[in-house]
């Protein structure tokens, strides 16, 4: 039988990882990623994972090796925050253009500067292009259950492409939660063995994998993995039913909460999620119609959903963990306006919860309070939780 | 098309698009007729990745990986840990990585490797400068060489990367030069065999990027071999072997008058390059005695 245990959000994803039988770890730390690196090491050191634990001595070579190793024919792992995901950056891309589905938490933090140790979505938001499906958690059971569903979303032949499951530095990664952990023979039957496809190293099969390649068929790959994207939305939602059918909790690419008959509706991404729906329900018992909608697959996003959930809904906030700077709006306000076809709704974009800032209940109250009541037609994102002197703080004045 | 599994005598295709006279080519041919077809090769871009091939076609028979330019040894370690875990401890991963690759950018990951004790055989074929870009200058650029970013020829001497891995107590570290091929190919067996990691520093002459003649690479090699401006010794155990110990060297210049990336370099200059090579040379055999 599964049994409850209580673990914060990277020990949920290291005993994800655990279960999905990987065969070569290579983890470097940082905060708040550190405790997967450590855990991990320690279930290799006492034989309860028989894996390879390479101590790398960058992200950079953590990615590198976890590509190298997977491509010969196993799981591997990693995970990161902040500054090493950005250090990943340009093997990132590899990963994906390769087509190798390594499942990667990453924990997010914000990146420098100025330096925080602490919770926004940058991170993830900087790699949002890089060919990697991302996955958002809002609490610790989903930290477990979407690394799992990761690898059968991302090794699907049809998908072929890596995944990133994002969870919130601190506010998840090293929250204590109950947690429905399923039995190993549950997980084998669920995601099965790793089979190598497509791209491999095998010596005695031997291809040479990512050379040069022209202009003739370099648009083609890249279609490619578009087609991958696009195969990746059906393949989770159809993961999500066989994970529902065979574990009992139900999980979609999109969520909605309170939306039937809601006037205004908060987006979500992530932790803020909870909190969100806490405000939805207190503003409910004020008479207010108001809901949430909690984008779990933000790559790809599914503005076909986003569409059809948010239809008839006359006022939109979209809440960003992520400045968006030089932009009108943050990334995910431009997904979202981008999905509502045939829409006349107010969409505005909020920014808010930076650098590990608490998005409190009375942020989310604030929130609502802007979109409900005010009709000012300044397209610009509001910066819901800004100080009033955020101009004098530590500003270098020059003498008059 | 060349078909490389039915036509090409080794493991490298025929007809390869290298530049004429170019002793890379040489040196993968050799170092892989050593290794044998049960071995992986990761190459970063640059002069070695063109035998990647292109599209769809390959110049190697073996499998392999084309990486990045930083993290050669960050792949094969990888790679090798894939390959140990499935019960495979007999394909030798191979990472074949020039100096730019190596001794700059790709310093840190090799480091990362040889101090894990990754069982990797890393070659550095080192050609003395970033000659699949441009001929620009690298920190393996010697003193005094002309490169299209040290136009006046570079000022500093070069790093040593025998002496840096020596530094992490590798199990077997050497320098190679196509002067001596029998050599060569010994320690490429050496370094297969070595249980842990192996760096081989090769020696690499390039006429388009030296100016010299395409004729004239083996020569060029015997020369840096018999001036010293390359060394051959190995360090194998924590011992270390100088393989070659003329009683005395021919003059310097007779190397580098040959090319014309040395031809504006001062009298001075030569005198001074002279006595480090001398220096060198004289700490080396020290160590070696007292080992």
């Amino acid at each position: 039988m599964a049994a409850y245990m209580m673990l914060d959000g990277n020990s949920a994803a290291v005993q994800a990882i655990k279960m999905a039988k990987v065969k070569v770890i290579s983890a470097y730390p940082i905060t708040p990623q550190s405790s997967i690196s450590e855990e991990l090491s320690r279930l290799v050191r006492d034989g309860s994972l028989d894996a390879k634990y390479l101590r790398v001595e960058s992200e950079h070579t953590a990615i590198s090796a976890a590509i190298g190793a997977q491509l010969t024919g196993v799981r591997a792992a990693t995970a990161t925050s902040s500054v090493g995901l950005a250090l990943m950056h340009e093997v990132l891309n590899v990963a994906s253009g390769c087509r190798v589905p390594i499942v990667m938490p990453v924990v997010n933090r914000a990146l420098a500067s100025p330096w925080s140790l602490w919770c926004d979505h940058q991170d993830t938001m900087a790699e949002r292009d890089s060919g990697w499906l991302q996955l958002y958690c809002e609490n610790v059971q989903e930290v477990f259950d979407f690394v799992t569903m990761g690898y059968k979303i991302a090794e699907h032949e049809d998908v072929l492409t890596p995944i990133m499951i994002c969870l919130d530095g601190f506010f998840l990664s090293h929250s204590m939660q109950k947690v429905l952990i399923p039995k190993q023979n549950e997980v084998d039957e669920f995601i099965g063995d790793y089979v190598k496809k497509n791209t491999y190293l095998d010596p005695l099969n031997p291809m040479v994998i990512n050379n040069l390649t022209s202009p003739e068929e370099f648009t083609e790959m890249r279609y490619q993995q578009k087609d991958g994207f696009d195969n990746a939305a059906k393949v989770m939602d159809k993961v999500f039913l066989e994970f529902e059918k065979k574990f009992g909790r139900v999980h979609r690419a999109v969520e909605g909460y309170k939306l039937e008959d809601a006037e205004a509706v908060i987006v979500t991404l992530g932790s803020m999620s909870g909190t969100a729906k806490q405000v939805v329900n207190m503003l409910r018992n004020q008479g207010k119609k108001v809901g949430a909608l909690k984008i779990v697959s933000f790559r790809p996003f599914r503005s076909d959903l986003v569409n059809e959930m948010l239809k008839g809904i006359k006022r939109i906030a979209v809440f960003d963990r992520t400045a968006g700077l030089g932009s009108q709006g943050a990334p995910l306000w431009h997904e979202v306006c981008n999905a509502l076809e045939e829409s006349n709704a107010v969409v505005k974009s909020y920014i808010g919860g930076l650098g590990g800032r608490d998005i409190s209940l009375e942020t989310v109250l604030n929130v609502f309070d802007d979109i409900m009541n005010n009709d000012s037609k300044n397209k610009s994102p509001v910066w819901i939780d800004l100080k009033d002197n955020a101009m004098d703080i530590r500003q270098v004045k020059k003498d008059a | 098309m060349h078909n490389t599994k039915t036509e090409c005598k080794g493991l490298v295709s025929n007809g390869v698009s290298a530049c004429a006279g170019c002793g890379l080519e040489l040196i993968i041919r050799n170092v892989l007729d050593v290794l044998g077809e049960d071995t992986l090769i990761v190459i970063p871009p640059g002069c070695a990745a063109l035998f990647c091939g292109y599209g769809d076609g390959t110049a190697f028979k073996i499998g392999g990986f084309q990486g990045n330019l930083e993290n050669t040894a960050a792949y094969g370690a990888g790679i090798k840990a894939g390959l140990e875990m499935q019960g495979n401890d007999h394909t030798t991963v191979l990472c074949f990585a020039g100096d730019g690759a190596t001794l700059d950018i790709g310093l840190q990951s090799l480091s990362g490797m040889i101090e894990r004790g990754d069982k990797v055989v890393y070659i550095c074929y080192d050609n003395e400068a970033y000659m699949n870009t441009g001929i620009q200058g690298s920190s393996s650029t010697p003193q005094g060489a002309a490169t299209t970013t040290t136009p006046g020829g570079k000022a500093t001497q070069r790093k040593d990367l025998i002496q840096i891995v020596m530094a992490h107590r590798i199990p077997y570290a050497a320098t190679a030069s196509l002067a001596n091929l029998t050599d060569l190919r010994n320690k490429v067996k050496k370094a297969k065999e070595t249980d842990g990691p192996a760096v081989l520093h090769i020696h690499t002459p390039c006429p388009t990027g030296w100016s010299y003649h395409p004729s004239k690479s083996i020569e060029i090699s015997k020369l840096a071999v018999d001036t010293g401006a390359w060394l051959l010794y190995e360090y194998e155990n924590g011992v270390v072997k100088v393989n070659y110990k003329p009683k005395h060297f021919k003059p310097l210049i007779e190397y580098l008058k040959l090319q014309g990336r040395f031809k504006n370099i001062s009298e001075e200059k030569v005198s001074s390059i002279q006595q480090d090579i001398n220096k060198r040379f004289d700490e080396l055999k020290v160590r070696g005695e007292l080992l």
